[in-house]
């Protein structure tokens, strides 16, 4: 009902590791209007216009040189996301100049590619928002991103798949590597779990929203 | 004998209220399949006669149990599977069945709201007409992922009635990750004409000009699981239940800095990139935020099985 109900138009968050996200250096365009959303080819086989991920802060950076424009590091069980936000994204660069890392943060944003000057690609997020979360909300974070992954893989030889098969193409990576950590992500977090009761070092009391 | 099983789950169900024990149903099927296999009784009669040794033991007159022994619901009331009731409702949609076991497949609606219906070739039933109002008595109750339907099945009787019944909103539940707080949220002013609760741009209604406005509150959201995006609105009820702010507070929040639009920032902060669950009716393509729940820690031994099975 509400699926056939609502046809929106806002593109979804897809849940990616940075793992693999890292790896999505190839992006394309489904049509040729020059307006067309630039989507980031998942190697798990998925295209990614917009990303959704729950990380630890553990840098940031003033990297601008005239104007402010700043660099985050957030990692996740997998690796880490590059965050870049300038003038064009004055609450995500508000929010990363006020912050003291390490902290527990939620992201929206879109993938961005760029060549280094060796040639090879790399990836990275211009963020919509960037939140200040706790530790509940990371550990259903790196649940739901491990099934989403999970779920990627075992479609990804699916007749019809053709983000998979375009990944096929793109890529020279086995899509049983991002399910291998997608598992080790959720072990992780199984083990983390027996010893503590899963809230956040720093704040006792949680956010409550 | 998939068919006897089902009235003899039928019979026992109509009776699970009254008989302790409860009739066993292997035992009910034997004696079933006895007339119908055994003696070449007609189905529909050997049910009579099966229910009324039941009655007897029961001391029950047949009219106690009710219509067909199972009970009449509103679908919005269906909240259990494997349940065998009676419902009055219009066929509000038809759909393509994907499957060539199944004969129809679509959604019933009462004034409770609606619900999806599947009927099984193997059940041999008239088929159902869009838009026309029936009673049904003997469908079972079924579950998927949180959400019911029903089904059709051999015993099913069909009865098209001359009712006019109007289906009502149904409250759908949707959850995700709070992903985009859109404009139009925070402290707002409506049109205060009768009738007219237009939110008013820059002072102004489209309806009635310009108009001293009603301060109000409310957050249009997006929800988004990962794989799909749903449109929200919190009232003001829902909006001071979800942020702890109330109208008079973002009032004065507003006031203090000279600026409304501090009070959805603010309130953005609070709840981008949290997880909710909310459960409304849609209006176009928004969900009203009724209820609001935030999922607690997650159940990591859960998760590990899932993962593992995908």
């Amino acid at each position: 009902m509400s699926q056939s109900g609502s046809t929106p138009t806002r593109e979804v968050a897809r849940r990616v590791f940075a793992t693999e996200f890292n790896d999505a250096g190839y992006t394309f365009k489904e049509s040729e209007d020059e307006r067309a959303p630039v989507y980031s080819l998942l190697p798990t086989g998925e295209s990614a216009n917009r990303v959704f991920f729950v990380g630890t802060l553990t840098e940031k950076d003033d990297v601008g040189e005239d104007n402010e424009y700043w660099r985050g590091r957030i990692v996740d069980p997998t690796g880490t996301f590059f965050v870049y936000a300038g003038q064009y994204q004055p609450e995500a660069a508000n929010t990363l100049r006020e912050l003291e890392p390490p902290a527990y943060v939620a992201v929206v944003g879109k993938p961005r590619t760029y060549e280094t000057d060796d040639g090879s690609i790399n990836v990275s997020v211009r963020p919509e928002s960037i939140t200040r979360v706790d530790a509940v909300v990371r550990d259903r974070w790196v649940a739901e991103t491990a099934e989403r992954t999970l779920e990627r893989v075992a479609r990804f030889d699916d007749e019809g798949n053709e983000y998979a098969r375009m990944a096929d193409e793109q890529y020279d990576r086995d899509p049983e590597t991002y399910k291998a950590a997608a598992l080790a992500a959720l072990e992780d977090l199984d083990e983390a779990g027996e010893g503590s009761d899963g809230s956040d070092p720093e704040s006792e009391t949680s956010l409550e929203a | 004998m998939t068919d006897l099983r089902d009235h003899a789950e039928a019979i026992a169900e109509q009776f699970s209220d009254h008989l302790e024990p409860s009739p066993d149903v292997d035992e009910i099927e034997a004696k079933l399949d006895n007339l119908v296999t055994d003696y070449r009784v007609p189905v529909e009669e050997a049910r009579r006669s099966v229910t009324n040794s039941y009655l007897d033991e029961a001391g029950l007159e047949r009219d106690e149990l009710g219509r067909g022994g199972s009970e009449r619901v509103d679908v919005a009331e269906i909240d259990d599977d494997e349940q065998w009731v009676d419902l009055r409702v219009t066929v509000v949609d038809l759909w393509e069945p994907r499957s060539d076991a199944v004969a129809q497949v679509g959604l019933l609606g009462d004034e409770s709201g609606t619900i999806k219906f599947t009927a099984f070739e193997t059940s041999d039933l008239p088929l159902l007409e869009e838009g026309q109002a029936y009673e049904l008595s003997n469908v079972v109750t079924d579950e998927y992922e949180g959400r019911y339907s029903v089904k059709l099945n051999r015993t099913t009787s069909i009865t098209p009635i001359d009712a006019d019944i109007e289906v009502g909103d149904n409250a759908v539940t949707v959850e995700g990750a709070l992903v985009d707080v859109q404009s139009g949220s925070g402290l707002i002013k409506r049109c205060p004409e009768e009738d007219c609760t237009r939110v008013l741009q820059n002072g102004r209604c489209s309806e009635h000009g310009k108009v001293e406005g009603e301060f109000d509150l409310r957050i249009k959201a997006v929800l988004d699981d990962g794989t799909e995006v749903h449109e929200v609105i919190f009232d003001r009820e829902a909006t001071e239940d979800l942020t702890g702010v109330t109208l008079e507070e973002a009032k004065q929040e507003a006031m203090d800095a000279l600026d409304t639009t501090v009070v959805a920032d603010g309130m953005a902060e609070d709840v981008l990139g949290r997880y909710y669950r909310v459960t409304g009716p849609t209006l176009g393509r928004y969900v009203l935020v009724n209820e609001l729940e935030e999922p607690g820690p997650v159940d990591v031994e859960q998760a590990l099985i899932n993962a593992r099975s995908i």
